[in-house]
Formats: C-alpha cells, sequence, structure tokens
C-alpha cells in the first residue's frame, strides 16, 4: 500500500558533514567520525510506482548527477524488460545514453574542478577561506573561471539533447530511449562557434589536467602526504579491461593491484557487496563479502576508476593514464588527493568519447528501443562522476515495483571518508583541546577529494557547511565549530 | 437547419449556431474556455466547472449552456479567472498529483491549465487522501491519485455492449475511479490507449509506454493549452 511520506527539504539529498573527534586521557585523537545525513526514503517512495516510472523518480534524489540515476534505473529496467545489459540495446539506444552519460561526466568533472577544487589549487590550502573559493578564481584568473563556466554548459547541452532538458529529463526508457541525436543538435556540439565546441573541450581539459601537474610538481609532498592509505579500489570495467564509465564488468583490485574481485557480473552483486549498519550513521558501510568487513571496504570514484582499469580507450587520455600510472610504478594509486589528478584525466576522457559519439553515424538511426521476454528482477550499475551506483530493482506482475536497492557513490565512499578525516585529525588534532584553522581546512579538504555532493563539498557558495565538534575522556564537549 | 445567432464574449461580437454549446461556438470563434470534464462526441455531464463564465451576468458552465440570441457571455474578467484559478488550485490539493514524475506532464490539461492561471502556492491546504494504486488490469495503470472525476472514461471508454470499462466506486470523500475487472483482461492496445488520451491528468496510464515521447514534443511543450483555439482568432 502506498505510503505518505513528508520530506523535510534538508533531508532530500546528501546533507552536511558533521564530524566528531573523541579525545582520549592523554588528549590523543581515539576516534574521529563523519556523520552524514543520507536520504534513503526514496526506496520506499518508489514501492507500488510503475516500474518505467523509476529512472524519471529516482533521479529526483540528486540535483547534482541525476543522470546518473536516470540510466542507473533505466539500466536496471533493460533487464526487466528483457533488453538485457550493454549491447542487448539497439546501437543507437546504447550510444544515446552514453552521449548523455559522458556529457553528465564531462559537466559535473568540470564543476567539480573549477568550482570546487581549483579554490585550493590556485589560491593555496591555506589560504583565507574568505577569497579561497570561486569568486576568488574568478577574480585572479578569470580566464579560467570562464572556461570552468563554459565547460560545464557544454556538458549540459549535451545532456539537454539526449535528455530533453538539463536538468531531469527523461531521454532513457526501459530497453532503450525515446529520442535520437538530430544533425543540427550533432552540429552544434561538434562545430559550434569558438569556444562552445568539442574540440575546445578537449584543448581546455587537456590544459586542465596540466594545471594540475605543475600544481603538484610545486607542492608534490604537500599533496603525496595528504591522507594517504592503502585501500581498495572498485569499478566497473569494460570487457577488455578499458575505462568504462556506462558499462562493463565489475572490478576491484587492492592496494598493491591484486585483483580481488576479478571482473564480475554485476546482476550478481549481491553476492558480493554487502552493507554494513553501524549505530551512528545513517549511511551504510558497504565491504566486499569474502572480505569481510575490515578488510573488504574499497574506494569508488575517478581514482578508483583508474585504479581498476587496465586502459583508456582514448589517446589524449591514454597519454595522461601512462603518465598517472607510472608516477606509482603501475601499482594502485592511493594518494587521496591524486583523486583530483584522475578526476581531469576523466575530464579529458568524456570529452574525447563525446566527440567520437558525435561523429557515429548511428546515432541519427531510428530504431531506439527494444524489448523481449520480462522478468521481475534488474540491478544496473554504472561510473558516476563520484564512483559506481548500484541500482536494484523487483516488481511483481502488475509491473509494479516491490523492491528497490540503491547503494550510492557516496555510501560506497563511506569508510574511506572516515578514514581520511580520522587520519587529518589524527595528525592535526593531537594534544589539542580546540579545533584550530588548519584543522578545520584539512578535514573540508580530506572530504572534499571525494566530492560526496554539493552540499557537502561546495566552495562555490563560499563555505563548505561544516560542523565539528570535539570530545574529551569523559564524553564532555572541549569545542564546537560551526560553519 | 441551424439558425445563426448573434452574441458577445467580453464585448466582442461573434457569430453562431442556436443552440450549440457556447464553449464551441467561443471556439469556433477563436476564443478560448477552458474545459477539463468535456469531451466534443459525448454528453456534456457540466462538473468540473472550470468552464464558468457569466451569461447576461448569472453563472453558467459554457459546455453545457446552449447559445441563444443575443447572450452576453463574459469569460476572460478579473473574478472569472481568479474562480477557475481557483479550481485548479483546488483539484490540485484534492488529489496527489507530483508532475515532476508524472509521464502525462506535458500532456495534462491540469497542468497546463495551472501553467495559463500561473497557479504557485494554491490557497488552499492539501488534502493529502490517500488512495490506492490499481495495476491489476493488463493494459492500463490506474493512477487514482490524480483523478479529477471528470468522468471522460466513463462516458467514453465502453465495450460494444455499450458497457463501461470504468465506474466510481464509493462517494463523498471517498470517491474513486475504478475499472471493471473482468473487461479490464480484454481491453485492446488502442482503446487503452484512447483512454490515455482522453483522461486530462495522468489518472489512466497505458502500462509500459511511459515517457516514450521525448520532451519538446509533447501536447503543451510548444504550444501552451487554448493556445491552438486562440491562434485561429479571427
Ligand atoms: S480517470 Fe481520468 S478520465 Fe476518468 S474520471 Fe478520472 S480524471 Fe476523468
Ligand atoms: S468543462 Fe464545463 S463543467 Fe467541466
Amino acid at each position: 500500500m502506498a505510503q505518505k511520506i513528508t520530506i523535510e527539504p534538508v533531508t532530500r539529498v546528501e546533507g552536511h558533514g558533521k564530524v566528531t573527534i573523541h579525545l582520549d586521557s592523554k588528549m590523543n585523537v581515539q576516534q574521529t567520525r563523519l556523520h552524514i545525513v543520507e536520504f534513503r526514503g526514496f526506496e520506499r517512495f518508489v514501492q507500488g510506482r510503475p516500474y518505467w516510472e523509476a529512472p524519471v523518480l529516482v533521479q529526483r534524489l540528486c540535483g547534482i548527477c541525476p543522470v546518473s540515476h536516470h540510466l542507473a534505473a533505466a539500466k536496471a529496467l533493460d533487464v526487466i524488460v528483457g533488453a538485457g545489459t550493454g549491447k542487448g540495446l539497439t546501437a543507437t539506444g546504447e550510444k544515446m545514453r552514453r552521449l548523455m552519460h559522458y556529457g553528465q561526466m564531462f559537466q559535473s568533472h568540470a564543476l567539480h574542478f573549477f568550482h570546487l577544487s581549483s579554490p585550493d589549487f590556485l589560491l593555496g590550502y591555506d589560504a583565507d577561506p574568505a577569497i579561497r573559493n570561486v569568486v576568488g578564481v574568478a577574480q585572479k584568473f578569470p580566464e579560467l573561471a570562464t572556461q570552468g563556466v563554459l565547460m560545464r554548459k557544454f556538458g549540459q547541452e549535451v545532456i539537454n539533447f539526449t535528455a530533453g532538458k538539463k536538468i531531469h529529463g527523461t531521454g532513457a526508457i526501459p530497453g532503450g530511449i525515446n529520442k535520437n541525436l538530430s544533425i543540427e543538435e550533432r552540429d552544434f556540439l561538434l562545430k559550434g562557434d569558438d569556444p562552445m565546441n568539442v574540440d575546445k573541450m578537449i584543448e581546455w581539459a587537456g590544459d586542465a589536467v596540466n594545471l594540475f601537474k605543475d600544481y603538484y610538481m610545486q607542492n608534490r609532498e604537500f599533496v603525496d602526504n595528504f591522507a594517504h592509505f592503502p585501500s581498495n579500489h572498485l569499478s566497473l570495467v569494460r570487457e577488455d579491461g578499458a575505462l568504462d564509465f556506462y558499462h562493463g564488468v565489475m572490478r576491484a583490485v587492492d592496494s598493491e593491484g591484486n585483483r580481488v574481485l576479478d571482473d564480475v557480473d554485476y546482476q550478481d552483486y549481491y553476492k558480493h557487496i554487502e552493507e554494513e549498519v553501524k549505530n551512528w550513521s545513517y549511511m551504510k558501510f558497504p565491504y566486499m563479502k569474502h572480505l569481510g568487513k575490515d578488510k573488504g571496504w574499497y574506494r569508488v570514484g575517478p581514482l578508483a576508476r583508474l585504479n581498476c582499469c587496465d586502459f583508456i580507450p582514448t589517446p589524449k587520455a591514454q597519454k595522461e593514464f601512462e603518465a598517472f600510472r607510472a608516477h606509482t610504478n603501475g601499482k594502485p594509486n592511493n594518494y587521496c588527493l591524486h583523486t583530483h589528478w584522475a578526476r581531469l584525466i576523466e575530464l579529458l576522457h568524456s570529452a574525447e568519447v563525446i566527440k567520437e559519439l558525435l561523429e557515429d553515424p548511428d546515432l541519427q538511426k531510428d530504431d531506439l528501443v527494444v524489448k523481449g521476454k520480462k522478468g521481475n528482477e534488474g540491478v544496473g550499475l554504472i561510473e558516476a562522476p563520484r564512483g559506481t551506483l548500484f541500482h536494484h530493482y523487483k516488481i511483481n506482475d502488475d509491473d509494479q515495483i516491490t523492491m528497490a536497492n540503491l547503494i550510492v557513490s557516496t555510501t560506497n565512499n563511506n569508510e574511506p571518508m572516515n578514514r581520511s578525516v580520522n587520519m587529518v585529525s589524527k595528525n592535526m588534532m593531537t594534544g589539542k583541546a580546540v579545533i584550530t584553522e588548519p584543522m578545520k581546512n584539512a578535514v573540508e579538504v580530506a572530504i572534499r577529494a571525494y566530492d560526496p555532493c554539493l552540499s557537502c563539498a561546495t566552495h562555490a557558495l563560499g563555505k563548505m557547511p561544516l560542523d565539528i565538534k570535539l570530545y574529551g575522556p569523559d564524553d564532555e564537549e572541549l569545542d564546537h565549530y560551526k560553519s | 437547419m441551424s439558425e445563426k445567432v448573434k452574441f458577445t464574449i467580453d464585448g466582442k461580437e461573434f457569430e453562431g449556431t442556436k443552440g450549440q454549446f457556447i464553449v464551441d461556438a467561443a471556439a469556433e470563434n477563436g476564443v478560448y474556455i477552458p474545459v477539463l470534464c468535456h469531451w466534443k462526441d459525448v454528453t456534456p455531464s457540466g462538473s468540473c466547472r472550470i468552464c464558468s463564465v457569466k451569461v447576461n451576468g448569472r453563472f453558467m458552465t459554457a459546455c453545457t449552456t446552449p447559445l441563444e440570441d443575443g447572450m452576453e457571455v463574459e469569460s476572460e474578467t478579473e473574478e472569472i479567472q481568479d474562480i477557475r484559478k481557483a479550481i485548479v488550485e483546488m483539484l490540485f490539493v484534492e488529489g496527489n498529483h507530483f508532475c515532476p514524475a508524472c509521464e502525462k506532464s506535458g500532456d495534462c490539461d491540469l497542468q497546463g491549465l495551472g501553467y495559463r492561471y500561473q497557479m504557485m502556492v494554491p490557497r488552499f491546504p492539501y488534502a493529502f487522501e490517500r488512495r490506492e494504486l490499481d495495476a491489476a488490469s493488463p493494459k492500463i495503470f490506474l493512477e487514482k491519485n490524480r483523478c479529477i472525476f471528470c468522468k471522460r472514461c466513463i462516458r467514453m471508454i465502453k465495450d460494444e455492449q455499450g458497457k463501461s470499462y470504468f465506474a466510481f466506486k464509493y462517494r463523498g470523500k471517498d470517491l474513486e475511479i475504478s475499472m471493471d475487472k473482468e473487461l479490464a483482461k480484454n481491453m485492446s492496445e488502442e482503446l487503452a490507449q484512447e483512454a490515455m488520451d482522453i483522461c486530462p491528468v495522468g489518472a489512466i496510464l497505458r502500462k509500459e509506454v511511459g515517457f516514450a515521447k521525448p520532451i519538446g514534443t509533447r501536447k503543451y511543450d510548444k504550444m501552451p493549452i487554448g493556445s491552438d483555439v486562440e491562434s485561429s482568432q479571427k
């Protein structure tokens, strides 16, 4: 039976970063926890709804990467309507969705880099928070800020042409897509007036990678030592091991590069992934079953993806990937802040893929949807900008959703985010009974590397909504900082 | 034979056929009077009141009032506009309408009127009625939360013997649209599509076709509701 659920606006998104730090009697940091208010009501919300509504309904979960939810749900429903996964769709169906997704990846990564993390690089991690934001960047580096805005806009146009709207569109439907790409739309993106065309986007994305590398050369020690810890890494990879954001098999490697999940079919994800509930957090803690809770947790996102894949199937990004890999002698890269580097390589790759797709005549064909023998259950996985996203649905014979399980990227990164924050606070807090300015900055930087979501990671609006509480050995509150 | 008569709407003079409904006479002259329950091919039911106009100073429903010579009709006055807006608002609060995830969005008359009358926040409190979904029919998904009780489906969607597929159940505030389970089993795809098309909201949904129409090609994406009638204004 349908249930009415009232949703308070603040709980609708993965919201504030609340951090609690506990000191022991010697004033050593004993434990640090990051509490993220995560809204899981959608899983209830969709029960009873017609299954074809899921891609449109569930994308409302997120205002930042709705396309990922839209597509993950559609992919799960492809299985239900008997279209299968991956190549089961028509060429036009699959490629239009890919274009939508890479457009999303491009705009999200551009937003993250230029609006959220570039203030740290360009103005310095220790700069006054009053200027260390996108406005500060715009004042000091106006050209770069403009590029950021236009790159985001370009990505949104790609989404607009594939989903019908820049945000919360409807393009993907069970078994395919509801439109193809017209010649005018294609040419707008391919040959638009300077600078709004894909070649310029590739050029700018390449510049952004270099910007990070320059910064890194000058700040190597800081970048490498910041919240660096070994972990497992999990992502989808194409069947031949290539980086793929839209479809593939599940792979995980450990911190040394050994495969701990060997290219398994994601329809069986629940055989491999378990979610642990902890009494102090609304957000679950996923881990790989066969490795157990303590050893099985993993990172997802740009860093994890570049650690899992064997190569990148576009030339410019592949060149950057080789340099990235060489840096750690081919072993997985466990440096938290190198996530930014990985993200920019992905930005470049996305632009290259968009160009390839735009040049593909399949996008103008009319064969949009396939359906086959209907089933009752389907799983859809996708690499969202922030990492692997799981959607799992069951339906009854009347076409109503009876079960939905979503594991969002930020949930997948729950444990690593907690570890990062813990490391940072251990390094900077021990022996102190007050929350210092560098400590606040460091916590922010650590969380932001995972790009948990705008409301958490935002620089754009000036401050990150952060709430840090420091407790003494008897649970007495020693200090409280709230931005 | 059809007798021609003269009448005015908001002071402008028009010509129509005696006995035709005001709403149709207006439309022929390029004047849009909104309708929700009215449908050209069936006997009007006059139940939604959205077509309210003043005829010679008295409130009437334009979909049920036959045209007579010399009628003075008021339609776009501030008073009537506000009444229509209030009706739209009432319909919104009385059901559970969540446009962002509704497949009828862009094709929905109620939503179209919401835009036309620039409804922002309804002046009435939400009722939050709880209504069951009926998914048991193989072709139709009945989203009772969105039904505005226009009776179009009851009046129009019938089998060869003239039996209605749809009916009202319960009374008063418990009133609900329902489907005849036995009849529904053999409903054709065409009839299911017709039912979905005549429903002015997203209460009758043909199964498994949702969102197949891309944004930009839906009924009211380019031509807001009423603009087809208005663009034919002489
Ligand atoms: S289901 Fe649709 S057509 Fe039938 S009464 Fe309700 S609103 Fe009118
Ligand atoms: S359209 Fe006239 S009363 Fe409904």
